[in-house]
């Protein structure tokens, strides 16, 4: 063989060991607390009696990774979230696949919804559910509304799909 | 020869040995049948087996005796001046292609013939009366184990464990709820598929008693390898003890440790998907856990059920088995130790 093409064998060998790279999963996350508990976005800049705390900075600690929308969208079945708020469409909770948001749609806003509650209805699940869980929740609700980049997120249902449009239409993990 | 007679000694020694290896594991063999449908497969495993056994020797022999056997034939017999066989030897070699091809096909229609007759006889053996019918469910990764009668109030629900009185046909139903799953306890039948929405049945029965392992046997993600499953075969009246034990709600704690367990238990992301009868606890994502105490395996049955291993567990099941999908919560010591009595405790 001779050394250019053994060579660009080799470069293209080397081109395939890079695209080989996998999604990191996080499947033994820390059970314990970060982030500080129903406070981690701020709705207001008034407080009573001036501000205490300084505000912390708090992110999502698994923005766009495929493998934790997936858990998101499991828990959120566990959970029953799906009992109020359907599959994103909302029946006698909100819905979650548009992009108006009463308390806020960052992450560290639906976080907070999640841990402390909101009045007429949301109950709180911070004492009950694992920190780490509620953001896979957070990612999950983010990606119905294409929140989340195309490449975390499924090209297509989970469900049987009859309608092929409807395939075609999904962008983001949501519908159009 | 002596080293042909040595090779024959020697594939003799290996079949013996593999022998020995199968038995060794017998709890989970399926050349150690306990029921008439996993006899009739270890019965049809062993024709094949010493069949092409014998055939294996046979070919052996000629390929030694060929390489053995004095220079004649095709170099020393072509005509004059051309590559032809001479006629005689010509007809030899057709003559003893024809005889092998006719010889493999037969052999071939003989194997084919067993193998269909043992399907049907397995199938013959289902629909029978005096059953008892079970719905296994397979779950990533565990198995739901249900009872179904006609009366819905005296349906067990239980986990990774099947019990089944010794001598009375049992039909599985088996089905998935996320991806396809392979039931197979080789002591009693062989593999059926779980599929999502779809009812597979398997019927078996053991004549033996014993605790018989199986396992998922179709990859189905991460903790495919921990997905294990025991079938307790026990005389009938072991059976109805242990049927009634089960269909009794969870006794309420009366010891002040226990019932600081059960708080914990309450107060955590435990409620929301383990079940336990008797008490406000009804999620449905895990394992039942009413009768916690007496299974034998955690965590389908990766490890042993003693308290270290449920301590282990609870504290993080990430580590028992990667990938699980039981939530790590953060408990402190003081609450652990009495919810591992308690879970214990549920007999």
């Amino acid at each position: 063989m001779c050394s250019r093409s053994r060579s660009s064998l080799l470069l293209a060998a080397c081109l395939l060991v890079t695209s080989c790279q996998r999604e990191k999963r996080d499947v033994r996350p820390s059970p314990t607390r970060l982030a500080i508990y129903g406070d981690a976005a701020k709705e207001s800049a008034l407080r009573p009696g001036g501000p205490i705390n300084p505000q912390r900075a708090v992110t999502n600690p698994y923005n766009s990774s495929g493998y934790d929308i997936s858990e998101g969208q499991r828990l959120y079945n566990w959970y029953n979230c799906v009992g109020c708020h359907a599959n994103g469409g909302g029946v006698i909770g909100p819905p979650l696949i548009k992009q108006q948001w009463i308390y806020g749609g960052e992450p560290a806003n639906i976080f907070d919804t999640i841990v402390k509650g909101r009045p007429n209805g949301m109950p709180a699940w911070g004492d009950r559910i694992p920190e780490y869980q509620i953001w896979q929740i957070v990612t999950y609700v983010r990606s119905m509304n294409g929140q989340q980049p195309t490449s975390a997120t499924p090209t297509r249902p989970d469900t049987m799909e009859t309608n092929p449009q409807n395939l075609r239409n999904r962008v983001g993990g949501a519908t159009k | 020869m002596n080293w042909v007679g040595r090779a024959a000694k020697l594939a003799l020694l290996a079949a013996l040995a593999a022998a020995v290896a199968f038995g060794a594991t017998d709890v989970q063999s399926a050349v150690n049948p306990i029921g008439p449908q996993s006899g009739k497969i270890a019965n049809l495993w062993w024709f094949f087996f010493w069949l092409l056994g014998a055939i294996y020797i046979v070919v052996m022999i000629a390929a030694l005796w060929t390489l053995t056997r004095p220079n004649r034939g095709f170099g020393q017999e072509p005509l004059e001046h051309t590559h032809q066989l001479s006629p005689e030897t010509d007809r030899r070699t057709s003559r003893v292609v024809a005889g092998a091809t006719i010889t493999t096909i037969v052999i071939l229609f003989v194997l084919i013939v067993a193998s269909v007759g043992t399907g049907k006889g397995l199938s013959e053996l289902g629909e029978q009366k005096n059953s008892l019918t079970i719905q296994v469910m397979g779950i990533q990764w565990w198995w739901q184990v249900m009872y179904q009668t006609s009366d819905s109030s005296i349906a067990v629900t239980t986990a990774n464990e099947i019990h089944i009185p010794v001598g009375r046909p049992v039909q599985l139903r088996l089905l998935s709820n996320d991806v396809i799953h392979s039931f197979w306890v080789p002591n009693l039948h062989g593999k059926t598929d779980l599929i999502p929405s779809r009812v597979n049945t398997q019927w078996i029965q053991a004549d033996k008693p014993g605790v018989y392992r199986g396992q998922c046997a179709e990859f189905c993600g991460l903790q495919h390898a921990h997905m294990i499953i025991y079938v307790v075969a026990e005389s009938p009246d072991k059976f109805k003890a242990w049927y009634d034990r089960q269909l009794q709600p969870a006794a309420a704690p009366s010891d002040p440790v226990m019932q600081r367990g059960q708080q914990v238990f309450m107060n955590n992301a435990c409620v929301y998907c383990h079940q336990i009868r008797g008490t406000d606890a009804a999620g449905q994502n895990g394992p039942d856990l009413t009768h916690f105490g007496s299974r034998l395996g955690i965590a389908a049955n990766t490890v042993p059920n003693t308290p270290g291993n449920l301590g282990g567990w609870i504290a993080d099941p990430q580590s028992t088995k990667p990938g699980n999908h039981m939530a790590t919560i953060a408990l402190n010591s003081a609450d652990m130790h009495p919810l591992i009595n308690y879970l214990e405790s549920l007999k």
